[in-house]
């Protein structure tokens, strides 16, 4: 447990950083903003204890936003989607159970749960986080439109990242 | 305790996400412009719907107060008003009136109080025996004849209104200088009675009637009004109704007018009557 903690810090600096210097950048067709930081929340180990998620969450946003100058936008996203991982986690549960040891990745859960898995909070964490951005519900479709297609795009991103992972471990 | 602190300890997820989501929207609502100025709006506009409605209904309650508030906001302004100081508006200006050799002071004045609709109707003006006033004295304005001074203090005097029963005066027509005893009828506020015109005068609907300058009161050629129908009467009289050409419910400034050789005319006539 302890050896994966330098991982994980690399992790968060990585993704934090192509976040902000990178994918903040794009923005196509005014829609589509992709959010692939949160792959950190969604990759963090299965026997993370529950309060070191939403700490964990909350910190992720924190560094977001202290970037894009939005502070709580992001946390509070973050926050909500790390409230939500473990119910998710045990809703699409393989039948028996999660082994120790693993990730939840698609190397080893395959490409159909990790799906499931990261479709339901990608889209928790963009639509969380597009309604605080408007903060208000009127153009509730315009800002739901965008959620979709954002969400589209990060995942798109998160399942490719999946595969150089994937290659870049089994290289080791 | 311990029961309580095991049911913390089994919701402290639950406790934990509330915490830092609280947390975070207020990190979001404090940091940023816009959603700040949305919450605002938001819980102004929700107040603000619930303040009017019990504003609305209080407001019933407080009628009378505010009633007599006003009213005495009201006589506050009033006074405060530069009507209320007697700035020294007086204008005074002597006219030589070359044929006759007479002399008549005119000082300006505004009507404070008026009235139309009684029987016996009279003015009140700003101006008192300060600024020269004295009973029997003439007041006209711009387009007729308005009345006598009756009473007067020191700030302000009393006329009596051509629209008065008791009033009385000496008017003639212009064109032929026949003249009579105009007076008021009662009825209309725009039309005098002009009576004792003898039949063999010549008059037409229209011509102007003005004052005679018999009394010492008027000079003479004053305008009245002009004549809007007559009839015979009595045999030999006329009575003339005369269309009045000042408005007396539009009245504001007037004249008065002072006759300076008056004492001396009335001081004549009375050895006459001796």
């Amino acid at each position: 447990m302890i050896k994966v903690i330098p991982r994980y810090i690399i992790n968060f600096v990585v993704l934090v950083l192509v976040q902000v210097l990178i994918l903040n950048n794009i923005q196509l067709g005014g829609f589509i903003n992709p959010y692939v930081y949160i792959l950190f929340i969604l990759i963090l180990p299965f026997e993370t204890p529950k309060w070191l998620l939403l700490v964990l969450g909350f910190l992720l946003g924190f560094a977001i936003d202290s970037f894009t100058n939005t502070l709580g936008m992001h946390s509070s996203a973050c926050v909500f989607m790390a409230f939500l991982r473990p119910f998710v986690l045990k809703m699409i549960s393989p039948r028996d159970g999660y082994e120790s040891e693993t990730l939840p990745m698609v190397k080893f859960y395959g490409l159909g749960w990790f799906l499931r898995y990261a479709v339901i909070l990608v889209f928790t964490h963009h639509l969380f986080l597009f309604y605080a951005e408007v903060f208000r519900f009127s153009d509730f479709f315009l800002t739901f439109f965008r959620v979709i297609l954002s969400s589209i795009f990060s995942l798109l991103i998160i399942f490719i990242s999946q595969y150089f992972y994937r290659s870049s471990t089994r290289r080791k | 305790m311990r029961s309580l602190f095991d049911f913390l300890l089994r919701i402290h997820f639950l406790v934990l996400f509330i915490l830092m989501e609280v947390l975070s929207i207020i990190l979001l609502v404090n940091n940023n412009n816009f959603q700040q100025a949305a919450l605002v709006n938001f819980s102004r506009q929700i107040s603000g719907r619930y303040y009017t409605r019990a504003a609305n209904l209080k407001q019933y309650f407080s009628l009378a107060e505010q009633n007599r508030k006003l009213a005495e906001e009201n006589t506050q302004l009033l006074n405060a008003l530069e009507l209320k100081y007697k700035t020294d508006r007086t204008i005074t200006q002597i006219i030589n009136d070359t044929i006759y050799n007479k002399q008549y002071t005119y000082i300006l004045a505004q009507i404070i109080n008026n009235s139309v609709n009684n029987r016996h109707n009279y003015l009140t003006l700003n101006k008192g025996y300060l600024q020269g006033i004295k009973p029997e004295m003439a007041v006209i304005s711009q387009d007729g004849v308005i009345g006598i001074v009756k009473g007067v203090s020191k700030n302000y005097s009393t006329v009596l209104s051509m629209l008065n029963l008791d009033y009385k005066i000496s008017a003639k027509i212009k064109k032929n200088q026949y003249f009579g005893s105009l007076s008021w009828d009662g009825d209309d506020y725009r039309t005098v009675i002009l009576n004792e015109i003898p039949l063999h005068a010549d008059i037409l609907v229209g011509d102007s009637i003005v004052t005679s300058g018999y009394s010492s009161i008027y000079p003479e050629g004053i305008m009245i009004g002009t004549i809007l129908d007559f009839e015979e009467k009595g045999g030999s009289f006329y009575e003339i109704r005369v269309s009045l050409s000042a408005d007396f419910k539009k009245l504001y400034h007037v004249y008065i007018v002072g006759n300076i050789m008056r004492e001396e005319r009335l001081s004549l006539e009375e050895k006459l009557e001796e």
